[in-house]
């Protein structure tokens, strides 16, 4: 991956471990991911405060388009898919994780931090801890303990099979979710950022290196200024791509959860 | 690109897959500041605006259907008013038909009587009219008959008797004369 020579060095995943900032040594050091989080959060919060501030019935321009996105994670997530009550109960967990995951996604693709706050695993493990402790939750509220005699053992099948389905359930259930939750998010933003680093890092060799010393294969670098360009468009998609996953997810986990057949 | 990272994992001393303390304690602080705000501000404000709005909207509504049974109401009472003014317009106009047809038939009647009344009262005037010029004439026609007579045969009508059965004899003669001749005319 790394060029030999010419001064160029690839993008590693020492990118997602600089050094810190604030409190350097404490147990809040900042580095510039928890910077870029924290800063995402902030804007979240600002955004939220200031788009519900003044609402009216009949509403304006900015009003419009805050609601059409606050709408969207209400009504097409959370109660389209669990239903009005149920989904009135959990909205607030599904609106802070599409809009938490998609303010730290975006990160990345806005100077100056261009890392996504969302690229490292405490976030994204956080985010899925919660949606599988909430959906554990939701069942047993529900159904009681028949919450788990549904979840481990399958209706309908021979009394014999329960030896090989139910570790697959426990497996499938309680360990690959939360997992593949966490991954999920965390590789598409790591991946994203690299490949974005890796281009930028590139276009820097190609145009400010080569091309000064009179080496004309530095005009690739024109080619991966607009492949960076298009990559940058694709990441903000994955971004509210991702977002939209895990909080789709997160609801689908507990209407699993909730319903009373398989 | 995977095998870069874990290649590039290993040869660091840090970890993708294992989280350090700072960055569980940020994600879990930016996750409850976020859910906070939301549990707190953002939702309570949008679910109000929400209701106001279908409140505002079901009241709309609801006047419209108050306005329109109103309006039904009235159309009603209208189309009544004008059903009893039909009627009644149609029970004026019978009576007054029944009217004219007594008032016209009483006039007939009354100059029925009238005509009757006039033609009899004619007939009386001319009957004593006749009857006194009768009566008249022959006093007149007795007195000239006898002077007549008298003048004519005095000497042998000189008993008053006879004289007078004969005068009399003669005026009934005349009168019979009479009668047939005014019935003939």
């Amino acid at each position: 991956m790394s060029a030999d020579g010419g001064g160029f060095v690839a993008p590693t995943i020492d990118q997602f471990f600089p050094g810190a900032i604030l409190f350097a040594g404490t147990p809040f050091a900042m580095n510039r991911i928890m910077i870029a989080r924290m800063l995402a959060v902030l804007v979240l919060v600002v955004w939220l405060w200031l788009g519900t501030r003044r609402m009216t019935v009949v509403p304006g321009r900015f009003q419009v388009s805050v609601e059409f996105l606050l709408g969207f994670v209400r009504n097409n997530i959370a109660i389209e898919t669990l239903g009005e009550k149920d989904g009135k109960r959990f909205l607030p967990v599904i609106m802070t994780m599409f809009f938490l995951v998609f303010a730290t996604n975006i990160t990345g693709a806005i100077p100056p931090m261009l890392i996504q706050g969302s690229s490292l695993i405490g976030l994204p493990l956080v985010l899925a801890v919660i949606a599988w402790a909430l959906f554990i939750y939701a069942g047993f509220r529900k159904l009681g303990w028949t919450y788990l005699k549904n979840a481990l053992f399958l209706p309908g099948v021979p009394k014999v099979l329960y030896i090989l389905l139910t570790p697959l359930e426990i497996l499938s259930t309680f360990i690959v979710r939360p997992v593949t939750l966490t991954l999920r998010l965390l590789m598409n933003m790591v991946s994203g950022h690299l490949l974005l680093a890796l281009v930028y890092s590139a276009s820097s060799f190609f145009l400010f290196t080569l091309l000064p010393a009179g080496n004309f294969l530095g005009l690739i670098g024109v080619g991966t200024v607009a492949f960076g360009l298009v990559y940058l468009a694709f990441e903000i998609f994955v971004a509210a791509l991702q977002a939209y996953v895990f909080a789709f997810l997160t609801a689908i986990y507990i209407q699993l959860a909730t319903a009373e057949e398989h | 690109m995977n095998t870069t990272i874990v290649a590039a994992a290993s040869a660091s001393n840090h970890s993708l897959l294992i989280p350090e303390i700072p960055d569980l304690f940020w994600g879990t602080v930016g996750f409850v500041v976020v859910l906070l705000v939301f549990i707190f501000v953002a939702l309570p404000r949008l679910n109000a605006v929400l209701d106001a709005r279908s409140k505002a909207i079901e009241g709309r509504i609801d006047e419209a259907k108050h306005a329109r049974e109103e309006a039904e109401a009235v159309l009603e009472r209208y189309q009544q008013q004008l059903a009893e003014a039909r009627t009644e317009a149609g029970r004026i106009r019978e009576a007054a038909r029944e009217d004219a047809k007594r008032i016209r038939a009483e006039l007939v009647e009354a100059a029925q009587a009238e005509a009757a009344r006039v033609v009899a009262q004619a007939r009386t005037q001319i009957e004593s009219e006749r009857d006194s010029a009768v009566q008249s004439l022959r006093a007149e026609v007795g007195s000239l008959a006898l002077d007549l007579a008298s003048a004519v045969v005095t000497e042998h009508l000189a008993t008053d008797a006879n004289a007078k059965a004969f005068v009399d004899r003669f005026l009934e003669d005349l009168q019979i004369e009479h009668a047939s001749e005014g019935r003939v005319q």
